[in-house]
This record gives structure tokens, sequence and C-alpha cells, in this order.
């Protein structure tokens, strides 16, 4: 055990060796494309954050300075919004990563039904999201679907519950299908990581009389932990800012219960056409999600340095 | 974590069977999960349009409604719009694992300024939602003549994509003993060799799943596609499923079901091959001294 322990250390120290010196090379194809495409609409839409542009013709775009954030401060829609969209990130990421992590376990292992198990778990991932709400919806049906039958068949009241349509069940269900939606990322990524621990170092723990809960502990746990601490770190990001799913689901409702920031926004671009409140909502949320990200990482690096 | 492993002790078989109990029921729930919305959306998609108007629909469809299967591919598009998907979504996987293999390994290597500020950005411009950033995006498109033209889809897609494969591959590399890499310098391999003879086998595995996610992620992506696509010859599947099911106002489930399906058969295909290779043990044996 110490001595895979200690390897682990001096490899940490080892990264920067004169043989790799000359790798950046190889990030600059990637990273050209990125520019082009990536930071330069990026800075028009931050500039856009600016000013009064809105939709229509002939409209002569002016800088406003911070206007559009002064008055963001005290939009308490905006805000309500917000929240709701943290609770959202936050929940379908923890609840997709212990979703995920547990498939992944398993389809680590070697037991029946594992070719069948390996195509299902990428269903969610396979489909596009229009079909997934489309097909949720069907399954929901508070008069004919499915789960109504079965509430039905177990006698267990609440089955005609209008699960998208209620204010107290309409969030919590939106939040079981974007986790759902969000498995199959982690666990491809997890189970590929677990893949990855060379075989030898399972024999040698074995050999040692490391029982299964010490090889999990000290070998899964570590090897899956960089690409964890990444999948929740992207999860929560792209979880905050995304609104596809609950734009198809439940647009927002019912009462605005489901309403998060991005699709605030995307109404207030697409809907009402002032692209400059909506540019600095987003301008905003970027920066919130900045701001958690960066106490969320230094906070891994904090746990990383000392172990 | 279970490996069958010659030192196995009794003990630690015995107590193997104890948690296959458990264990097989989590496979179940989990297959329940996630494959149970799947099959309810086969079922409605072989269902007559009466039967779905009627309560308490039986799982099992009261005989097989082909009509609705017909009536998606009748309406003309969705093979062309599969093809377009197919073709978007192969070129995007191509090009993001050609490029991002060799700059995901740079930016895991080199911990100085240079990869911080890459990782930085990585995370930057994953963090503004696509809503706003599609406009300009839009405007840049059409300036290079791409737009309503799948190449310029592509090109998004790549740069959607990049961050997250990046990202992914970065945490995959750092997962690589160095040791094997300065073995490799010592007997005298080029950079370039050492990454193609040893992090990339190595790397398999995580490059699977990269690209994996890539080609599921171009083939499902709606809103870009949306916006810079006009044309019908030019539509993705999403695409014309999502004009589909708007059409009249009315969702006619039968053949949106049908169409789903059809929609999903090819990332199961492609999965289904990629699967064994996720599933060997491409590691095993690699540590040597």
């Amino acid at each position: 055990m110490t001595t895979l322990l200690d390897r682990k250390s001096t490899k940490q120290k080892h990264k920067t060796k004169m043989y790799n010196r000359g790798a950046w090379k190889y990030a600059i194809p990637a990273f050209l494309p990125l520019f082009v495409l990536s930071v330069v609409p990026l800075s028009q839409a931050i500039w856009t954050a600016f000013t009064d542009e809105a939709a229509g013709f002939n409209v002569k775009v002016k800088f406003i300075g911070f206007d559009n954030f002064r008055r963001l401060l005290t939009d308490s829609m905006f805000w309500a919004s917000f929240k709701i969209g943290i609770i959202w990130a936050v929940s379908v990421t923890l609840l997709s990563l212990f979703l995920g992590f547990g498939l992944a376990l398993l389809l680590n292992q070697k037991l029946r039904f594992l070719g069948l198990m390996r195509v299902l778990s990428l269903v969610p991932w396979a489909m596009p999201p229009v079909i997934v709400a489309i097909m949720w919806n069907l399954l929901l049906r508070p008069t004919s679907g499915p789960i109504e039958g079965i509430f039905a068949f177990f006698h267990i009241p609440g089955g005609k519950t209008d699960w998208l349509g209620e204010f107290n069940t309409a969030f919590p269900t939106v939040i079981l299908i974007g986790a759902w939606v969000a498995m199959p990322i982690i666990t491809v990524s997890i189970l590929a990581a677990i893949q990855g621990i060379p075989t030898d170092m399972i024999e040698a723990t074995v050999l040692d009389g490391a029982n299964a809960w010490q090889r999990f502990r000290y070998i899964t746990v570590p090897t899956v932990r960089e690409i964890t601490a990444a999948l929740v770190a992207l999860n929560i990001i792209w979880q905050f800012s995304s609104f596809g799913l609950v734009y198809v689901l439940t647009a927002g409702g019912p009462g605005g219960k489901t309403f998060v920031p991005a699709l605030f926004a995307y109404n207030e671009a697409f809907k009402y056409g002032h692209f400059g409140y909506a540019a600095s909502m987003g301008v905003v949320m970027a920066m919130s999600i900045g701001l958690m990200l960066a106490v969320y990482l230094k906070a891994s690096k904090r746990e990383k340095a000392q172990r | 974590m279970t490996l069958s492993v010659a030192g196995q002790s009794v003990a630690e078989k015995k107590r193997r069977k104890y948690y296959l109990i458990p264990t097989y029921i989590a496979v179940i729930a989990y297959v329940i999960f996630l494959g149970f919305p799947f099959l309810w959306m086969l079922s409605t998609s072989f269902k007559s349009p009466y039967e779905l108007l009627q309560l308490h629909q039986s799982f099992i469809p009261k005989g097989f409604y082909w009509q609705n299967y017909i009536d998606i591919l009748r309406k003309r598009g969705l093979i062309n719009s599969a093809k377009n998907s197919f073709i978007i979504a192969s070129c995007t996987t191509i090009l993001t694992t050609i490029l991002a293999v060799p700059a995901g390994y740079a930016i895991a290597r080199l911990k100085k300024i240079f990869s911080g500020a890459a990782t930085a950005w990585i995370l930057v411009s994953q963090v503004f939602p696509v809503s706003l950033v599609v406009i300009p995006l839009f405007m840049a498109v059409k300036r290079v003549g791409l737009l309503d033209s799948i190449w310029g889809l592509v090109l998004v897609y790549l740069v959607a994509s990049l961050p997250f494969a990046l990202w992914m591959l970065k945490g995959y590399v750092a997962a690589i003993p160095v040791e094997m890499e300065e073995a490799g310098a010592i007997d005298g391999a080029s950079s370039f060799e050492i990454l193609k003879n040893i992090v990339f086998p190595l790397l398999l595995p995580g490059v699977v799943a990269t690209a994996l996610f890539t080609f599921l992620n171009s083939w499902n992506e709606f809103f870009y596609a949306l916006v810079l696509i006009q044309s019908p010859e030019h539509e993705t599947l999403p695409l014309l499923l999502a004009r589909f099911m708007g059409s009249e106002g009315q969702v006619l489930l039968g053949p949106l079901a049908a169409g789903a399906f059809v929609a999903t058969i090819p990332s199961l295909v492609v999965f289904g091959f990629l699967q064994r290779k996720l599933a060997s043990g491409i590691l095993a044996g690699a540590i040597k001294g």
C-alpha cells in the first residue's frame, strides 16, 4: 500500500521534465479554431452587455456603461430565477454523480447482462433532448402513463399526480430527468478511469491482503478523484447555463417553479429582443459560476496538497 | 475491483456471494430506470392513433402498426437529415480527436502558466450561456460564408466540443504514470514518439470515451443547428423531428416515436462497436518494470 502511495507522490513532482518541454506545440492546432470561433464571439457578447442593443432595424446601439447591471441588481424576478438555477445545477450534478458512479462500479464487475447494461447506460445520451422530453411526458402522463399504472397496481396513492404540472412535484421531477440525461457522461468517464487502473496494481494489493473496501478506498477513489472533480465542475457549469430540457419539459412553469436563469436570459433576448440586458444577465451568470468554480478548484487543490 | 485473481482468498469468495444479491437488485433497478423510458417509446411507435387515445395503455402494443414508420420515412427528409447528422457528427468527432489528443497531452504535462491559462479559458468558454454566444457566432459563420452549410455546423461543433474534450483528456493523461514516458525518453524516443507509442495506447479508453461524447453531442445538438441551418436539405435529425413535432401544433405521437427510435439507432450501434475497446483492459500489462 505504502509503495503505491509513494509512487504517486513522486509522480506529481516529476511532471515537468526536460523531454516534454516542447509539448506546448501540440496545443496550437486546437487553440486556433477555439480562438477564432470562441474568443471573438464571446468578447462581442460581453461588449453587448454594456450597450442598449435591442431587436429592430435602424436602431443605433449606444454604449451605456453599467446601466444594465444596475438595473439587474434590483430585478427580483431574475434573482429568484438565479436561485432556482443554483438548486437545479447542484441537485442534478450530485444526483447524476451518485447514480453514475454506482453504475460505473457495477459495469466494472463481472456480472450477467453486462452488455445490455453498457448499451442501456448510454440510452439517455443517445437521444436528442426533444425526444427525451416527449418520452418522459409520455411516461408521466397523469391519466394513461405507465407510472400511473404502476402506482395503481401497487395501490399507492398519488398516481394521478401531474408530475410536471404541479407546484410541489414539477421541480424535483425535472431534476430527476436532468440527472437521467447527465448520467451517461459521468458513467463512461468514471468507468474509463477505473479501467485505466493497471491490473498488476490490483493483483499486488490482493496479494497484500487488501479487501474489496480497501481496494475501493485506496485504489479506485484516488484514481477517479481527478476525473470526478472535473466532472463536477463541468456539470455544474453546463447545468447552470442550460435550459433546453427545462424549456421543452415545462417551459419554466408551473408558476415559475422551474424558471432557470438561462431560460430567463433567453426569453429576454429572443422573446422581448433586449439583447443588451440579456447579455448582462449572461455576464452575471458567468461571473457567479466563475466565482463558484474558483472556490471549488481552490478547495480541491488544497485537498490534493493535503494528501 | 473484482477481477478474478489467483490469490483471492476463500473467505473473500464467500463474501462475494452475499454481495451478489444487492448487486443484482441494483442492476435490475438501473436497467429499468435507464431502459424503460426507451422501451415505452418503442412500444408507442407501434401503436395506432386509436390506441394512443385510450386510457391505461398496455406496455405491449395491440399489434404492430408499421404505418408510423412508413409515415415518418415517407415524410421526405428523414433519410436525408439522418445522412446530414451522420456526416456532421463523424467529421466533428474525427477532427476533435485529432486536435484534442495532442493538446490535452500538452495541457496535462505542462503545469506552467500556459496550461493554467488554457484551463482557465476552457472553463470560461463553457460558462457563457449558448443563447448569448449564438448571435456573434452566427455573424462569424456568415462572414466565412458557411451559413446554412453542414461544414459550418461541423466548425461550430468542433469549437463547442473541443473544450470538454481537452478537459477530459487532460484528466486521463494525468492518470498515466510519468515514469513510462521517462523510460521512453531514456531510450531515446522523441517527444512525438513518446506521445504516439507510449501515451496514446494507454490513453485509448479515455480517447474512446471522449470521441463517443463528441459524436453523440453533435448527433443530438439542436440549438446551433436551429440557428445556423435554414434550408430543409441541410437539416439535421433533431431539427426535422422538432419540425415534425410542431407541425400543425399537433403532436403526432406514433410517427414521432418511430422517428425518435430511428434517430437513436446509430448512436447505439456506434456504442456497440466501441464498447469492446472500453471494456478490454488496455492498460493490463502496460507497466513492465
